[in-house]
């Protein structure tokens, strides 16, 4: 017993172990250092929850019993694996956008949310997996058993069955600490998945351990393990091909569908990049598990005596040759995969058992519905505890009441084929947007009825749940329904004939039903949704949210994903909203944002159902509707937005381009501005400097040569001084900075003067001018000194410029909607038409320079103008220079 | 809907990816058909019938043509995607 009692003692340093580095695992996860727990190796290892102690144990067995048939249970994972740019990498894809929790939440989800669905799916599931369960347990008993009995303690069946229940508190225990810890939105466990990985190790260096002692320590070598695997019993190729095909096909199916693998595989996916590591690291790792198989089968049946359990051969061959620490190892790996799978499936299947069963059925005993007091983040984690125990007390009382009689691989085959049964739905789902749920409903229950018929029952064995004349002549006497032997097709393999016939019927049923069936607007939103999955990853489906209290959201959001997560997301989204504060707006947007934060928690259908309650309105409505054709017109009111902006800016651009020609212009204008002043500067300067010189210089000079040439330096000195006035009073005037000097006074007097100003010195040139006095009786309220400087240029221009013989200026009044008009009109040519636009800029002089001047009196009359608010312009078509000055009314009104 | 702007003609690259992709979804196929294979063989019964040791040989080859072949492919895809975020970046 001394090896018995060590054999204990590594179990539970094994146990403690795990433990530990399921604890460590979640530590580092929690403190942000668990990079490597997201390495693509661990994501493959923890695939390795496919090859439970069945593959341990039971492939040994399979051999020794069918030779290579048990390759195929590989050989179909295999393809799927290699095939993943076809299935898997659209399965992750959604799983990871929807926030998917199990295979039964991807298939409600999918077909509309659908709760019933969801628990026909968890109640199929929970059939499937208790027998594997079961198995699981029975392997580890009957490894122990064993042991015990090689050293010669011989268990009995009390003993056995206190073992089983042992083993199940445990792995419950684990599962309850390790993946129940905490209700993560994204559903991961990373103490689990590092305590499968490690398992995975384990069980891969057992197998290799025992397969390379049995062919190199006992059969001699590579040459010689392949001769005496010819001269086996199973030494020649056996197998029924339809067996072949069928059960590559039923693995592969099993794969996608068993729970515990679209766990590993899908929901604990941390980044779709690890598929393509595991695409080809799992094929490897399947490979690798099977490769010594048939070895120790075969060296097994030689060496043990006939009618010994070839299930066992991998513990006992090592046992029978004395080698008690391989046997000990190998008892470990078998232990490994056992355990690691109950812990998963357990995982899995909890999740299942209460997300679609039982918080919905609790939410439906709460009378106020979602929003009540009580905290539903521990009702979950409550249901999720019992849901796990409840699995594998199930799997524990399959064990104890099957007594645990039957080959592990026919049981491992019963539940592929039973799980396979979701194969066309999921598939269907994801690839073809006409499947519905009544088709999904009907396939699976038509499917689960044949398994269940042709294989489940007849497997108890005749006469226990199928009587024997039922299995002969089909019920009620009806030969054609006979379980092994549909339509009267007899002579297929019992398993064969059950998954073809399901697999068909399944299918066609779906389909049918699918093409009968009108979806409802859910299932078709649901449904682009995933067919499409990389098209749009977010989910068009949204809440009408106008009756909803963002207030009783936040407090079923605290108590569903905890307070601070709660917060953290409802303070985002108020952020995104663009509000301050702790409660965004109940948009259909973040509804449904809110909704899948929720879904990873309690699953798709029971976060729809939750919001449901509050917001009210538990199906999609027209409002719903509405919504998403509210995204198309965002979108379009998006891109009318867009091309207004270009339009702007295209506006934008074109007045840049002018400001650029008018800037251009102007420094133009400047230059020749300066030019010209500096020109008209020296013009004066340059007759002063030379006549001043002759005076100093010549001595004979006249008098009146003297008086010449001194009043010719005075004259062009004061035309400089002149100039010099007229550039410091436009800049002035131009600069804005000009004191305007308010007065009253009569027009006429103002026009008086300016006549007699303008006109003295002209001598017998004086034009005539031809007033109206009694319409210049205006009192005006201005700068009366600016306005008669105006008026002075004017009627100076017209005495200078006007070329007719008997030179005639009119000057007429008059007064119209409030404003004061005095028009200049001359009887001369006029101002040719391509001057006239020019006639108010600096230094510009009309025609022939025979009058002297600097060409700055109009510009500042413009400048004065301005100033006084009123104009002056040029008025064409008046028979000869016509000038309009015009006053604002005010100036005028203000005054009388 | 407006109609997806596509482009007629990748370059060089894209179009090596698509055809990187292609062989990828190829080599399930070719898996399978070459595990259809053993279908072909005489049964127990028959004179010359095949060995365990030789199916054992077979299939493994089979797996070990698959596995480095999708790991081959699986790193040369990683290689390539690589390559287009630089080109895109």
């Amino acid at each position: 017993m001394g090896t018995l009692n060590i054999l204990v003692g590594v179990c539970l340093i094994y146990v403690v172990f795990l433990f530990l580095i399921a604890f460590a695992a979640e530590r580092a996860a929690l403190e942000g250092r668990g990079g490597w727990l997201r390495s693509p190796m661990i994501y493959t290892l923890s695939l390795s929850i496919y090859c439970t102690a069945w593959t341990f144990y039971g492939a040994v067995g399979y051999a020794a019993r069918s030779g290579l048939e048990y390759l195929t249970i590989y050989i179909g994972p295999s393809l799927v694996m290699i095939g993943w740019w076809w299935l898997l990498r659209k399965l992750v894809r959604i799983g990871r956008s929807q926030r998917i929790t199990s295979i039964a939440d991807l298939i409600s989800s999918r077909y509309g949310k659908s709760n019933l669905l969801a628990v026909g799916v968890t109640v199929l599931a929970v059939i499937g997996t208790t027998p594997y369960i079961a198995l699981q347990l029975q392997s580890v008993t009957v490894s122990f058993d064993v042991f015990s009995s090689a050293y010669g303690g011989e268990l009995t069946q009390a003993a056995q069955g206190s073992n089983a229940l042992l083993v199940a508190a445990g792995l419950s225990l684990f599962t309850i600490v390790f993946g129940t810890r905490n209700l993560d939105v994204n559903e991961r466990h990373h103490g689990v998945v590092m305590a499968v990985a490690v398992e995975a190790i384990v069980k891969l260096l057992a197998l290799l351990a025992v397969g390379i002692f049995v062919v190199w320590g006992l059969a001699g070598g590579v040459g010689d393990t392949f001769a005496r695997i010819d001269a086996s019993e199973i030494g020649q190729w056996q197998m029924r091909g339809d067996r072949w095909a069928t059960l590559i096909f039923l693995s592969g199916a099993a794969f996608l569908c068993l729970p515990r693998m679209f766990q590993v595989m899908v929901v604990e996916n941390e980044d779709e990049d690890h598929l393509r590591t595991a695409s080809w690291a799992f094929p490897a790792y399947l490979m690798v598990m099977s490769l010594f198989v048939v070895p120790i089968a075969v060296v097994g049946l030689d060496l043990l005596p006939p009618g010994s359990n070839p299930d066992f051969f991998v513990l006992t061959v090592p046992l029978a040759t004395g080698n008690d620490a391989l046997a000990m190892l190998s008892f470990l790996g078998g232990f490994s995969s056992a355990t690691s799978m109950v812990i998963v499936a357990a995982l899995a299947l909890s999740t299942m058992v209460s997300n679609h069963i039982v918080m919905p059925i609790w939410l439906s005993m709460q009378t106020g519905g979602a929003s009540v007091s009580g905290d539903v983040r521990h009702v979950v984690l409550l249901s999720r505890r019992i849901s796990i125990a409840a699995v594998v007390f199930l799997g524990y009382l399959y064990f104890r009441l099957s007594g645990g009689g039957t080959a592990l691989a026919s049981i491992g085959l019963i539940s592929f084929a039973g799980v396979a049964q979701f194969l066309p739905v999921l598939i269907g789902g994801i690839f073809w947007r006409g499947a519905t749920r009544t088709g999904a409903f009907v396939g699976l229950t038509v499917g689960f009825l044949i398994w269940a018929y042709t294989l489940l029952l007849p497997s108890f064995g005749a006469g226990t749940l199928v009587s024997e004349t039922m299995l002969t002549e089909g019920p009620l006497g009806l030969s054609w329904l006979r379980p092994q032997a549909f339509f009267g097709i007899s002579g297929m393999d019992p398993l064969v004939h059950a998954v073809f016939w399901s697999i068909l019927l399944n299918t066609m049923s779906f389909f049918i039903a699918s093409l009968v069936g009108f979806p409802s607007p859910l299932e078709r939103l649901q449904g682009a949704q995933f067919v499409n999955v990389f098209e749009h990853s977010s989910t068009p489906q949204s809440w009408a949210g106008s009756l909803a209290q963002t207030e009783d959201l936040m407090v079923m959001a605290q108590r569903i994903i905890g307070a601070r997560e709660a917060q953290n997301l409802f303070e985002r989204e108020a952020k995104r909203q663009g509000m301050s504060g702790l409660l965004p707006e109940p948009s259909p947007d973040f509804l449904q944002r809110l909704e899948r934060e929720l879904a990873g928690s309690v699953g798709a259908a029971t976060a729809h159902a939750m919001i449901g309650q509050i917001v009210g309105g538990a199906s999609v409505s027209v409002e719903d509707l509405m919504a998403v054709a509210d995204e198309t017109a965002q979108m379009m009111e998006y891109s009318s937005k867009l091309e207004a902006k270009s339009e702007e800016q295209a506006r934008t651009a074109r007045q840049l381009r002018q400001a650029n020609e008018k800037l251009t212009l102007i420094s133009e204008q400047k230059d020749s501005f300066l030019s010209q002043v500096s020109h008209e500067l020296r013009t004066p300067m340059t007759s002063i400097r030379a006549f001043s010189e002759i005076l100093r210089d010549s001595d004979r000079l006249t008098e009146d040569e003297k008086i010449k040439y001194s009043s010719i330096i005075h004259d062009e000195a004061l035309r400089l001084t002149r100039l010099l006035d007229d550039l410091l009073d436009l800049s002035v005037l131009e600069s804005g900075r000009v004191n305007l000097n308010m007065q009253s006074g009569k027009l006429r007097g103002i026009l008086d003067h300016a006549v007699a100003s303008a006109l003295t010195g002209a001598g017998k040139d004086k034009m005539r001018v031809v007033r109206n006095t009694a319409a210049e009786e205006i009192t005006l309220n201005t700068d009366l000194d600016r306005l008669s400087q105006v008026f002075i240029n004017l009627i100076g221009n017209a005495q200078k410029y006007c070329d007719s013989p008997s030179p005639k200026l009119r000057i007429e009044v008059s007064q119209s909607s409030g404003t004061l008009v005095v028009d200049f009109i001359d009887n001369g040519s006029g101002i040719p038409k391509t001057e006239q636009a020019v006639i108010f800029e600096k230094f510009s002089r009309t025609g022939e320079q025979k009058v002297k001047g600097a060409g700055l009196g109009l510009a500042i009359c413009r400048e004065i103008m301005t100033r006084l608010d009123g104009a002056v312009e040029y008025l064409p078509g008046q028979g000869g220079a016509a000038f309009r000055v015009t006053l604002p009314g005010e100036v005028a009104l203000a005054a009388q | 809907m407006s109609a997806k702007h596509t482009i007629p003609f990748l370059e060089r690259q894209s179009y090596r990816r698509r055809r990187l992709i292609d062989t990828i979804r190829t080599l399930p196929v070719i898996g399978a058909v070459l595990w259809a294979v053993p279908l072909l063989w005489q049964q127990s019964e028959a004179p010359d019938v095949v060995t365990t040791s030789d199916a054992i040989v077979y299939i493994f080859m089979v797996w070990l043509l698959l596995v480095v072949g999708g790991g081959w492919l699986a790193r040369s895809l990683k290689r390539s995607d690589a390559e287009e975020t630089e080109r895109e970046g």
